[in-house]
């Protein structure tokens, strides 16, 4: 995204182009709509001037009006995109999942021993979404697993054309995972599939037993709750039956599993899941051509 | 802020019209957005505004139709209005509402010249 005028564009990793943007110019230049208004009209972007003002404008502009259907959803391109991308997951039998949370809950480390106790049993390839750095596909790389980084910029959440490009350099293994870390924040990635499986949220026991309420599109989105850092329970007054039970007041569908990537504490469970996963999606994909 | 992304879906769902209709200027559009939506109508017209710049729709109105929240509940079958999208049934209170309206986020139509 832009941090000149805030616009984004697809390839937020990639350089940003201006093209149709001369929005300097006008910026500076033109004034803002806003700033026409008369005293006490709604300020809204577009809704400008005066009653009287206004259906003059109106009379003399509509008889050049005709009105265009369009009735598409805002997010018709991001789910073509998503539907593409699961197309591709489910062919090369890849189990893809959308790893989303706040900051700090605990992600990337629970990612790195993840892929530590696969080691050897399935290939798992990741993406890794941050504003900034490429610090966490650092990490995973340190790990010996594939890892491709996407910088969003001032972007909050990777999309389904971010995800389609960052696997085109990653390999695919048959019957192996996909692991897709989104940016943190419990807002925005919500509202943008990407073609995974499932979304995984996890949340920490050092946040608030009530995020699933404060954040519940997430949590509604999700499949799989992993309550991060148990073993610091001891150390902290967290209700784990109030914070599942947000969560399931939320989704009650939504399966949860109590972990600590630190002391491995449900990460037999959390592995024999993704496992099962992995499998089934490799035994789904369309047989291997023959060579 | 992904209301900038989905400004930036409504700016080329409406270049595509243009071409397609043989328009070049949007005076007025006319979006649905659900109360139970992850959308801030507010925050979407300040990015509309931003987005817009240099497009066909730059200085064009933007009109945002609230959708009221719906639900149906799973066990007693009857439809009442939601504020959020984990609102328990009113009359069982066994289970959130199963959300049947209110979570759209459409582009419906343009006035253009």
């Amino acid at each position: 995204m832009c941090t000149t005028c805030g616009c984004s564009s697809n390839g937020a990793t990639i350089d940003h182009h201006h093209a149709g943007h001369p929005y300097v110019a006008r910026r500076r230049g033109a004034a803002a709509p806003a700033a026409t208004a008369a005293p006490g009209a709604e300020t809204g972007p577009g809704r400008t001037v005066d009653a009287a003002a206004a259906s003059a404008v109106a009379a003399s502009a509509a008889a050049h009006l005709r009105q265009v259907s369009i009735e598409q959803d805002l997010l018709a391109r991001n789910d073509a995109e998503a539907a593409a991308n699961r197309r591709a997951f489910a062919e090369a039998g890849v189990f893809a999942l959308n790893l989303v949370s706040s900051p700090g809950s605990g992600k990337t480390t629970l990612l790195v021993k993840t892929i530590e106790r696969l080691a050897g049993r399935i290939p798992v390839a990741v993406i890794e979404g941050d504003q900034q750095t490429s610090n966490d596909a650092e990490r995973i790389r340190a790990t010996g697993a594939p890892a491709t980084q996407i910088n969003t910029g001032k972007g909050c959440h990777l999309d389904a054309r971010m995800v389609g490009d960052a696997t085109a350099s990653l390999p695919l293994a048959r019957g192996g995972l996909l692991m897709i870390e989104n940016v943190g924040n419990l807002v925005c990635p919500a509202a943008f599939d990407l073609g995974e499986a499932h979304k995984v949220v996890i949340l920490s026991v050092t946040e608030g037993e009530d995020k699933p309420l404060k954040y519940p599109d997430m949590f509604r989105a999700a499949d799989l709750m992993l309550l991060n850092k148990c073993d610091l329970l001891p150390y902290l007054q967290f209700d784990v039956d109030q914070a599942e039970a947000c969560a399931r007041r939320v989704n009650p569908d939504i399966r949860i599993l109590r972990v600590s990537a630190t002391s491995g504490l449900g990460m037999d469970e959390w592995v024999n899941w993704l496992a099962a996963g992995a499998a089934a999606c490799g035994a789904a994909a369309p047989a291997l051509e023959q060579a | 802020m992904h209301e900038l992304s989905l400004a930036e879906s409504a700016i080329a769902l409406i270049e595509d019209a243009g071409r397609r209709e043989h328009f070049h200027r949007v005076r007025v559009v006319r979006m649905e957005i659900g109360a139970l939506s992850c959308v801030e109508p507010e925050a979407l017209r300040f990015a509309f505004e931003a987005a817009s710049r240099g497009t066909c729709a730059e200085g064009a109105r933007v009109d945002i139709l609230a959708i009221p929240g719906e639900g149906e509940c799973a066990a007693c079958g009857i439809r009442a209005a939601m504020e959020t999208a984990y609102d328990l049934c009113p009359q069982c209170e066994s289970r959130p509402l199963k959300v049947v309206r209110g979570t759209e986020m459409r582009v419906k139509d343009l006035d253009v010249e």
